[in-house]
């Protein structure tokens, strides 16, 4: 490995991009669990759901603020390091990061101020608004942002002159062919990431016998969640591949470290794949499996690695094994998702010892999965940072390799301290539990709407 | 003709979004720049306190500035980004700690010196590579065959640093009259002392900015000094002055809200010079808003949803600001969130 500026550039983005999906991940999926919460005890009037949900706005406003300050580097960095990148791609993909701005940005940074600290300030149907607004805002960024990077995966609605892309048909480029499925999944990973944050908080407490009501709660919502998705999941992430082989033949056929078009392709369950001599090495595989996940037949045939020329394929280690790790991890999900209902329908959730064991340490999960998938996505469309368009190794800026590299370093820095620090605090806030400090602030605010709901 | 006005229009729209993002993030940065100088930890925390409500709906003006660059003179930001590289991510960098600052101080208490520290550095850091961009910025950038082709220290001149001197300082004059406005008792008479002091060090940058750019770069001189422009430019420094002359008044007299506005109104004076120095060049002294457009189906396209939605951003940030209306005292957020 050379390290180029494109290296470089490659390092630090792969860096601070990878921190950064961690928060945004985190707080899709919790700013609808609040919202859910607010409205719950909107309906039903038990201070039960306001309490969860002031403690884990608490939690949410820690990861928010680190979610925005990396995000914000995001947007600056194709500037920076990826000057040819916004040159070539900006005439297409600069309006759908503008209308990532105008549309979630600051609708979800405004009411943050209102979701934050309007708990005694405005009305508390306007308070629970502003947390439906904030968890709208994140959804719709997250629309914008996957968008964008589908089109980079497999550009739509565009024609390219001189080298240069040029819209000519927003809703093609837009919802491009990649993009529904893609967003599904990625909405669907960030609620399923959180419900397994929720439901290990709801076990630690139910282990430890403390706040016995508020981890019950959680417990049961976190179980439901994981139940339900985790499934369902396995179905989408499904279908979002049969997108990608027919979209992205090379990188399928990197995920699946085949080589072959000719054979039908098994299952490589294990294998270290041998890009110098096309071939893997100490393969365990299942006949035929690839081709029946692939292509829904056992005996179908996809495109092989050696259908590509050398240059125009990806790596293949990196998308074979992150996709591995993160389907594992998706499998254990659904496992302790079902087990977790069997045992709820018999009544037992709260009292078995080894789920509740297993429950409590599941919650980095989801984000391991996160890491892994995009991990898939992204090396999965190399050697093309826009398909087809720019090649990664064109795209970087005219910057000399030492103001990368020290730059890089900067960020390694203040990112570990910024992240152990974030870490610490959460782990702080979550240990000091819902009925911590300002339980007598609780029943004040609340009191009117208990009196109007007749409780 | 689309092409001729669409640019304009744009740049006129970025010039706004910037000059949002200076005077709203400027009086938080300002905060963190003042915060050394309140001792007592519930001081800082009123101060803290008189911002936190806003400080990221604030800081979306960048995001909405630096993207806006892209989406409408992709050219222009393909250039400046690489040119101010290290500027732009210790920027960023330091972004970083003054916002993770507000959350981690809270609930790091009573060992929260450290998140004290970064947010007086992180927001004092920020405003100093901001004012060193916008000096970089204004003496010009080499550009050969639309590419940035100078070196990653060219925009380190005594002018640059000068204008990032100004530029910490003009932040916290924002910021000790949003503490005027915004809270009472020992901070509220601190801040009007500071406030003070830090207006006759803005009009002395002022003027040395103002004086410098025409003698520095003959283009400036020329936009200022030709006719006719200086028959329709000569209020400008008038104004300037007589705005100094507002706030100062407003100071003495005991004013809350005067002083913040007039220093406002200062900010707007100060950016409105320095777009009349360089426009139409977006990166003097080669490209024009022109040369480095993105092609007007991107602009329009993009600008449909300015048209309807900033509206209804601008509305909500009002009613935003309406609800957290009220002064922060001592003590009286004694629930953070």
């Amino acid at each position: 490995m050379e390290l180029d500026v494109v290296m470089l550039a490659r390092l630090q983005f792969a860096f601070t991009v990878a921190f950064h999906i961690i928060f945004p991940t985190f707080t899709i999926g919790l700013s609808a669990f609040i919202a859910t919460l607010l409205v719950m005890w909107q309906r039903t009037g038990r201070e039960r759901y306001r309490t969860l949900a002031r403690f884990w706005t608490r939690i949410f406003a820690v990861s928010f603020a680190m979610g925005v300050v990396s995000g914000i580097v995001l947007s600056y960095q194709f500037g920076t390091n990826w000057s040819r990148f916004s040159e070539v791609i900006g005439n297409v993909v600069g309006p759908l990061i503008g209308y990532e701005v105008l549309t979630a940005f600051f609708l979800e940074a405004t009411f943050l101020g209102i979701m934050l600290f309007g708990w005694k300030r405005v009305p508390p149907w306007l308070h629970v608004l502003s947390a439906i607004l904030v968890a709208v805002g994140t959804l719709t960024s997250a629309f914008w942002i996957i968008s964008a990077n589908s089109w980079m995966q497999f550009p739509a609605g565009h024609e390219v002159r001189d080298g240069i892309a040029y819209p000519a048909d927003w809703i093609a480029a837009i919802f491009n062919p990649t993009f529904g499925w893609r967003l599904v999944h990625m909405v669907t990973a960030a609620y399923l990431t959180t419900a397994f944050v929720v439901l290990a908080v709801g076990a630690r407490y139910l282990l430890a016998g403390r706040h016995s009501d508020h981890a019950l709660t959680m417990l049961r919502m976190g179980a439901a969640m994981a139940a339900v998705l985790a499934p369902l999941q396995l179905i989408i992430g499904d279908q979002h591949g049969l997108d990608a082989a027919r979209y992205q033949p090379a990188k399928v056929a990197a995920i699946e470290a085949h080589w072959d078009s000719a054979e039908p392709a098994p299952l490589v369950l294990f294998a270290i794949p041998n890009e110098a001599a096309e071939r893997n090495d100490a393969e365990i595989s299942i006949p035929n499996g690839a081709s029946l996940i692939i292509t829904h037949s056992l005996d179908g045939r996809f495109a092989g690695l050696k259908d590509f020329p050398f240059e125009d394929r990806p790596p293949v280690a990196w998308p074979f094994f992150a996709f591995r790790v993160m389907v594992g991890i998706g499998l254990l999900m659904i496992a302790l998702g079902l087990w977790g209902a069997w045992l709820m329908w018999r009544d037992r959730l709260e009292t078995s010892r080894v789920f509740l064991r297993l429950a409590a340490i599941s919650w980095p999960a989801g984000f391991i999965a996160i890491l892994a998938g995009w991990t898939v996505a992204e090396v999965g469309r190399q050697p093309w940072v826009a398909t087809g368009i720019l090649r990664t190794g064109e795209a970087a800026s005219p910057v000399p390799a030492a103001s990368v590299a020290t730059t890089l370093a900067l960020f390694l820095i203040v990112y570990t301290i910024v992240f152990a620090a974030g870490i610490t605090y959460m782990n702080r806030l979550i240990n000091a539990g819902p009925s911590g400090r300002d339980s007598e602030v609780e029943g004040v605010a609340s009191r009117p709407i208990s009196a109007a709901t007749g409780n | 003709m689309l092409e001729l006005y669409l640019p304009v229009i744009w740049a006129i729209l970025i010039a706004v979004a910037v000059a949002m993002y200076v005077i709203l993030d400027g009086f938080d940065l300002g905060i963190g720049v003042l915060f050394p100088f309140a001792r007592k930890e519930a001081e800082r925390d009123q101060m803290m306190n008189s911002v936190a409500p806003f400080w990221d709906g604030n800081e979306t003006w960048l995001v909405l500035g630096g993207g806006g660059l892209w989406v409408a003179f992709p050219k222009a930001y393909a250039v400046i980004m690489p040119a101010f590289y290290l500027p732009v991510i210790v920027m960023l960098l330091a972004l970083i700690f003054r916002g993770v600052s507000f959350e981690f101080r809270f609930v790091s208490k009573p060992r929260h010196e450290l998140w004290d520290a970064a947010f007086f550095a992180g927001s004092t850091i920020a405003a100093f590579a901001q004012g060193v961009i916008l000096g970089g910025l204004i003496q010009g950038v080499t550009v050969v065959n639309g590419q940035y082709a100078g070196g990653p220290f060219d925009w380190a001149t005594p002018f640059a640093l000068l204008c990032g001197v100004g530029l910490v300082v003009g932040y916290a004059l924002l910021g000790s009259t949003w503490l005027i406005a915004k809270t009472d008792g020992a901070v509220q008479a601190r801040a009007r002392g500071q406030a003070r002091a830090l207006l006759i060090a803005v009009l002395v940058l002022i003027a040395a900015v103002s004086l410098w750019t025409p003698l520095g770069f003959e283009r400036i001189a020329e936009r200022w000094f030709s006719t006719p422009n200086i028959f329709f430019l000569w209020p400008v420094p008038l104004v300037t002055v007589a705005l100094g002359w507002l706030v100062w008044g407003g100071l003495n007299s005991g004013r809350e809200v005067v002083p913040f506005i007039g220093v406002v109104g200062l900010f707007v004076l100060s950016f409105l010079g320095l777009a009349i120095s360089t426009f139409p060049y977006l990166v003097p002294p080669t490209l024009t808003v022109w040369d480095t457009a993105a092609v007007p189906d991107s602009q329009i396209f993009t600008l449909i949803g300015v048209i309807f939605l900033l509206p209804v951003i601008l509305a909500y940030i009002v009613f935003v600001y309406w609800t957290f209306r009220a002064k922060v005292s001592v003590g009286s957020e004694g629930a953070y969130h």
